[in-house]
């Protein structure tokens, strides 16, 4: 802290240095409003000035970047207007991933969302030991994507039947030998089979979101819900799942684009491998194992915007509900 | 009561899945110590050498570099990581902020273009000449390293990419009585083995182990000439010889293991010697690797030409470099001579499971499947490996493996020799 304390009596300072003993009634005005203001200002300075280079400033350079002719180390970065960006529509690689990324997000969302919601609505209803309950779902989320990814890739190996291992050799094991499949390594499909762990890892976190949204909704409500006759479905159809708006979308928000930018749960189960391509992986492929820094940096962009039309609908949303409020 | 303090929970929740997220950029820093300190009397040596018998080798190369120069300290920068994808990035960063280490680890060949394009590498030209390394390394090697009229590195290792392993016992179930000689008898040998046995024919690893797949069937359909004709500028990608080659990759594809993805080179060579599979292509660390696992040659395993490639040495060599500005340059040149030095490549290779680049190394030193890789290696041509980064650089490199990837999945011979013959004619010079 001893820093920051300099900082303030360092602008206090300053704003006393141009006034002389006694000025004007209006100048005299008009440092007392400085005083109001600037101590809050020199105070958060620093972490502007940080997040204005290393977060704004990063974001301008690398789009600078994506529209420069920069495709090898060494090459001129002239500007070359949104060709880098077009270019890439017309790779098969880059659609498949695009396809592999939404694929991705819709199957993990709405698995996350759910589950959790099922979870949140089960230890809401009253279960013994229900700490304990929230504890084991919660575990997962303390594990990286990559120690999932490493455990899962075992379990979702799709060996045939005399060499399964993992979930396939359970099926097996159990007679249920038709629900053994090829998992994450499908052609059409596996990428929905990829999102399995993710909502394992997430459904948790969700669920306790939800469940602090079901305790949210005041206990008066629901008692003069009751007393007006409603039904225990009535009461969360009409009274308790209108309150979870706001929580359902700031999950919502949350897994979004955690799966828009998913990259380690990808390289941790697959690697670089064009059956599970997403974007991040391209990215990564791009910069260091091709050295094309243009190309690397159109797709970075490219994510940054979906991610971006995920969050600033929310952020619009979020601060005028709060001028409401 | 419980209910009460849920209510907070919502925010406290948010903000701790934004922390999660923040913390999912975590980097790993270098094994590096500092450069700064005493110039001259110190070398900082980069590589991706920290476990297993590459590490070892490296210790007993450095124990002898000690000995020589008793003035030098030497630093060993090493990042773990397997083939050097993280180091590969750290030593981009270092490069471009010009903090170059004193010499680093490269795959001699194409890979080392993008640095050598960069300026960031100092010609080797002379060294060679007062060394005398023209002369103690193969004509051809020296050849194929050179990039317009310069050498930029000195190979310190031969490995070698073309081989066949496989399992003795699988074979003789299946009733193979050798291994097979060329690509045609490879296929008809994957057929027995689907028909007669339930093992895997063709074991394959991670997509990167198709790509080095895809390199061996192209030497062998094409013949060390032709696939060497590929990687020069202006080569006929689109021609009916390549076509072929590919429609017998595919047919060989059709013989590998389902859960390929899923596993990785390791897992794949493994299933050779524990009798799951028939036959298995692979590097030759695949023989350090069964070493480790306590298997023996001749019984366990064992190993040919990869089919069809018979008296060619699809060569890829680890190689150290002098960088342009390196800050202990006196040093690093005496590294580079411990490199190349007779008693640093013997100290070096049977530890890590290769070969001397040298013609002159000691025999006695080499056993079971070294012995057979030195003796070829005297007497064979030599081809250079495309994805163990001799003959493409890391453009065309990239792009090749893209192609491989999307022909696993649509099995269309038409679109990847598409793919091939844009990715020579954007990528290659």
């Amino acid at each position: 802290m001893p820093d920051s304390h300099k900082v303030t009596t360092g602008g206090r300072r300053r704003e006393a240095a141009p006034a002389a003993p006694a000025g004007p009634p209006k100048r005299r005005r008009r440092r007392r409003r400085v005083r109001h203001w600037l101590p809050g200002l020199v105070l958060l300075a620093p972490s502007i000035v940080a997040i204005g280079v290393f977060v704004y400033g990063l974001i301008g350079w690398n789009i600078r970047l994506a529209l420069s002719s920069k495709t090898t180390d060494i090459a001129p970065a002239r500007f070359v207007g949104l060709r880098n960006f077009t270019r890439l529509w017309s790779e098969e690689r880059w659609i498949l991933s695009v396809q592999h990324a939404l694929l991705f997000t819709v199957v993990f969302v709405a698995g996350a969302l759910l589950l959790g919601w099922l979870l949140a609505l089960l230890l809401d209803k009253g279960i013994r030991g229900e700490g304990g309950f929230r504890a084991v779902y919660l575990f997962p989320m303390a594990i990286s994507f990559i120690a999932t990814g490493i455990v899962w890739r075992w379990l979702m190996n799709p060996a045939p039947a005399e060499r399964a291992v993992g979930l396939n050799a359970l099926f097996h094991k159990l007679g249920l030998g038709f629900l053994a499949n090829d998992w994450w390594q499908n052609e059409h499909w596996g990428m929905a089979a990829m999102a399995i762990p993710a909502v394992w890892q997430m459904a948790g976190y969700v669920m306790a979101l939800f469940l602090a949204g079901f305790r949210g909704v005041p206990e008066d409500l629901r008692e003069a819900a009751r007393v007006d006759g409603a039904s225990e479905l009535q009461v969360y159809r009409y009274v308790v799942f209108p309150h979870l708006r706001p929580i359902t979308l700031a999950a919502l928000i949350i897994l979004g684009h955690i799966s828009l930018k998913v990259f380690d749960l990808i390289v941790a189960m697959s690697g670089k491998q064009i059956i599970t391509d997403v974007p991040a992986v391209y990215m990564w492929q791009m910069v260091f194992d091709a050295h094309n820094p243009a190309k690397g940096a159109t797709i970075a962009t490219y994510m940054l915007l979906a991610v971006a039309v995920l969050i600033v609908p929310y952020l619009i949303w979020t601060v005028r509900s709060e001028r409401r409020g | 009561m419980q209910r009460k303090r849920w209510r907070l929970a919502p925010t406290v929740l948010i903000a701790a899945g934004s922390l999660v997220l923040a913390g999912c950029g975590g980097e790993s820093k270098p094994r590096s110590t500092g450069t700064t300190g005493a110039a001259a009397s110190k070398v900082e040596v980069f590589s991706w050498w920290t476990g297993g018998g590459e590490a070892k080798g490296l210790d007993a190369m450095v124990a002898d570099f000690k000995k020589k120069h008793a003035n030098i300290e030497f630093v060993n920068a090493a990042v773990a990581g397997g083939s050097g994808t993280n180091a590969k990035a750290v030593l981009a960063s270092r490069l471009q902020a010009q903090q170059p280490p004193d010499s680093f680890q490269g795959h001699a060949g194409a890979e080392l273009q993008d640095y050598i394009k960069a300026g960031q590498l100092e010609e080797l030209d002379s060294f060679y000449d007062q060394n005398q390394l023209r002369s103690v390394f193969p004509q051809q090697l020296v050849d194929q390293i050179t990039f317009e009229g310069h050498v930029y590195s000195v190979p310190v290792n031969i490995h070698r990419s073309n081989v066949l392993w496989y399992s003795p016992q699988v074979l003789k179930e299946a009733g193979i009585s050798a291994p097979p000689a060329t690509i045609d008898e490879f296929i008809a040998d994957l057929q027995q083995v689907k028909q007669k046995t339930k093992k895997i024919p063709l074991s394959l690893g991670a997509q990167w182990t198709a790509d080095h797949l895809w390199e061996s069937v192209m030497l062998a359909s094409l013949g060390v000439d032709g696939y060497n004709a590929l990687w020069k500028s202006g080569a006929d990608w689109g021609g009916q010889n390549v076509t072929t080659a590919l429609q017998k990759f595919a047919e060989i594809l059709k013989y590998t293991n389902t859960e390929a993805a899923s596993t990785d080179w390791q897992l794949a060579a493994k299933d050779v010697v524990d009798g799951k599979a028939a036959f298995n292509i692979m590097g030759d660390w695949a023989a350090g690797y069964f070493k480790e696992l306590g298997k023996q040659p001749e019984t366990d395993y064992k190993w040919a030409a990869s089919p069809g490639t018979d008296g060619v040495y699809m060569w890829l060599s680890d190689s150290f470099t002098l960088p342009k500005g390196a800050k202990h340059r006196d040093a690093a040149v005496e590294w580079l001579k411990e490199c190349a030095s007779k008693e640093g490549q013997d100290l070096f290779n049977p530890q890590k499971g290769s070969i001397p680049a040298r013609k002159d190394a000691d025999t006695s030193l080499y056993k079971d499947y070294l012995a057979w890789a030195l003796e070829q290696w005297k007497t064979n041509k030599l081809a250079g490996s495309m994805w163990h980064g001799v003959t493409a650089n890391n453009q065309w490199h990239t792009d090749i493996d893209t192609a491989v990837g999307l022909f696993l999945r649509s099995k269309d011979v038409g679109k990847f020799q598409k793919a091939l013959v844009d990715a020579a004619e954007n990528d290659a010079g």
